[in-house]
């Protein structure tokens, strides 16, 4: 039988689940990494015993960490455990936590200014890596999106990392700013359909794509507004929280945005809201059905002074048509009480026959539904706050 | 030789359990001290000073023999006690909550 292994980031270390393909009794190790921070954690769709991971520190910065054996054992890549730290000529081996700006003049473009919370200019400071994305054909790709807002890259299992530079100089880069997480690039999504286009989308900038690989890049933010920027309207400046898609249909995307849950049907060229009857459209997570392609779920957040569920009552909405029409999926979830936010990495579908949905909460708890969001039950209940959940569906 | 204390954090990174040691050729240093160091534990560049600009993460310090060290240059001389490994240099992280 099928089984799923379940990747949470934490505030204080990463936790690995597994189970079999029931999906009722769980298997729980960790901490791995205890007393770091665990952004993210992602297989490749390829290998999923290729395990990569963002560790990170407000005192001792960014650590790439590399599994190959499905979690069971970790390196920091360049250096496999046993083997020496140096070269025979006595020089360090590849440095996996060096993320730099490229701002070369061959290659690069110039490191300038993006925006402070206060409009003041501020120069690019690297910070962490907050989303991994391996790549769909090869286990020795990957991609990282990091804070301050940039895409890298690293193609050799994560020794080495390259910035994607036309991104953040493509030209609107000295208007982003920080949302109030930090000015972070979140969400990586590659087109399964086209090797060649790859969306992302930042805090506070907006959703971008690449048509190319990478090397140019436009704003796709047509049709967003949002009310607490000068220019309700403008071309970069959006909150935009996470960003999903199904692979059948790359060119459909749902987005979360700060307030408001936005479609578009042609690949981000222009959005349309479906919020709908939804209690309140402000949130992080947003996560699409792995069998049904118009099935989106989200977890609306009171608002954006109260990062909590509204009312007491954990509930995560479901809509069955695209957007819309929501309806509250609350069977095996607190419904009092309860004042947890799920951030917007922390949600994740199986691709089993019966779709498993995911989702990891700021109180520490992780719950998961075996039957497509109908009934839930706890994994765990007392983590530290979790930061990202991502599921891998195991032969 | 040089000895060398690190925080917890950095002791699991470096999969050390106690104090390290390093050999400096030339003058002993913070800088030269912190390149041997890099270059015996690979893993732990990039978490004590920036990997550009070199300089000391602002939640680290640097103590030896009772002295703060964490704003001296880089190329100043460390203390003798320090030199002749009679007492580490200690890397400590700031008590900065969390």
């Amino acid at each position: 039988m099928s089984g799923v292994r379940v990747l949470v980031g934490t505030r204080k270390g990463a936790f690995i689940l597994t189970s079999d393909g029931k999906r009722e009794k769980w298997d729980v190790s960790g901490p791995h990494f205890a007393g770091w921070e665990l952004y993210h954690l992602k297989g490749s769709p390829i290998d999923p015993n290729r395990l990569y991971a963002s560790q990170s520190s407000g005192w001792f910065g960014q650590i790439i960490q590399r599994s190959d054996d499905g979690g069971k054992t970790w390196h920091q890549p360049g250096t496999l455990p046993g083997e020496p730290t140096t070269t025979p000529e006595g020089f360090p081996k590849a440095e996996s936590n060096k993320f730099v700006y490229d701002s070369s003049t061959e290659t690069g473009k110039p490191l300038t200014t993006h925006q402070w919370y206060d409009g003041t200019p501020r120069p690019w400071e690297f910070k962490r890596v907050w989303h991994l994305e391996p790549s769909l054909t090869d286990p020795d790709t990957v991609y990282a999106g990091v804070e301050d807002a940039a895409l890298f890259r690293s193609t050799d299992g994560g020794k080495n990392w390259q910035e994607l530079p036309g991104l953040r100089g493509h030209g609107t880069g000295p208007n982003w700013q920080p949302g109030a997480g930090g000015m972070c690039l979140h969400t990586v999504i590659l087109d399964p359909s086209d090797p060649k286009r790859i969306f992302v989308a930042i805090s506070a900038a907006g959703a971008f794509r690449t048509d190319d690989g990478g090397e140019t890049w436009k704003p796709i933010n047509k049709g967003l507004f949002s009310q607490y920027i000068p220019d309700p309207t403008a071309e970069v400046g959006h909150c935009v929280h996470h960003v999903a898609m199904h692979p059948s249909r790359p060119g459909v995307l749902f987005m979360q945005k700060h307030w408001d849950v936005m479609r578009s049907d042609d690949a981000g060229d222009s959005w349309r809201e479906i919020s709908g009857n939804l209690p309140t459209d402000f949130g992080f997570v947003i996560d699409v059905h792995a069998h049904e392609p118009e099935t989106v779920y989200v977890v609306p957040i009171k608002s954006d002074s109260e990062h909590y569920v509204a009312d007491g009552k954990l509930r995560v909405y479901r809509s069955r048509g695209g957007g819309n029409e929501w309806e509250a999926l609350t069977n095996g979830l607190p419904q009092s009480n309860c004042y947890v936010n799920v951030l917007r990495d922390a949600m994740a579908v199986d691709s089993l026959d019966s779709c498993g949905i995911y989702f990891g909460t700021t109180g520490g708890q992780v719950y998961a539904s075996a039957d497509s969001g109908d009934t839930w039950a706890p994994i765990v209940r007392d983590l530290p706050a979790v930061l990202s959940v991502e599921v891998q569906v195991l032969p | 030789m040089i000895r060398v204390a690190l925080p917890y954090h950095l002791r699991n990174l470096a999969k050390v359990d106690d104090e390290v040691t390093v050999d400096v050729n030339g003058q002993v240093t913070l800088g030269s001290v912190l390149d041997a160091l890099e270059a015996k534990y690979p893993m732990l560049r990039g978490t004590i000073r920036d990997q550009v600009t070199r300089k000391r993460r602002p939640f680290l310090r640097f103590f030896a023999g009772g002295e703060d060290l964490s704003h001296e240059s880089p190329d100043a001389p460390l203390p003798d006690t320090v030199a002749t490994g009679a007492e580490p240099l200690v890397v400590l992280g700031a008590i900065a909550g969390g």
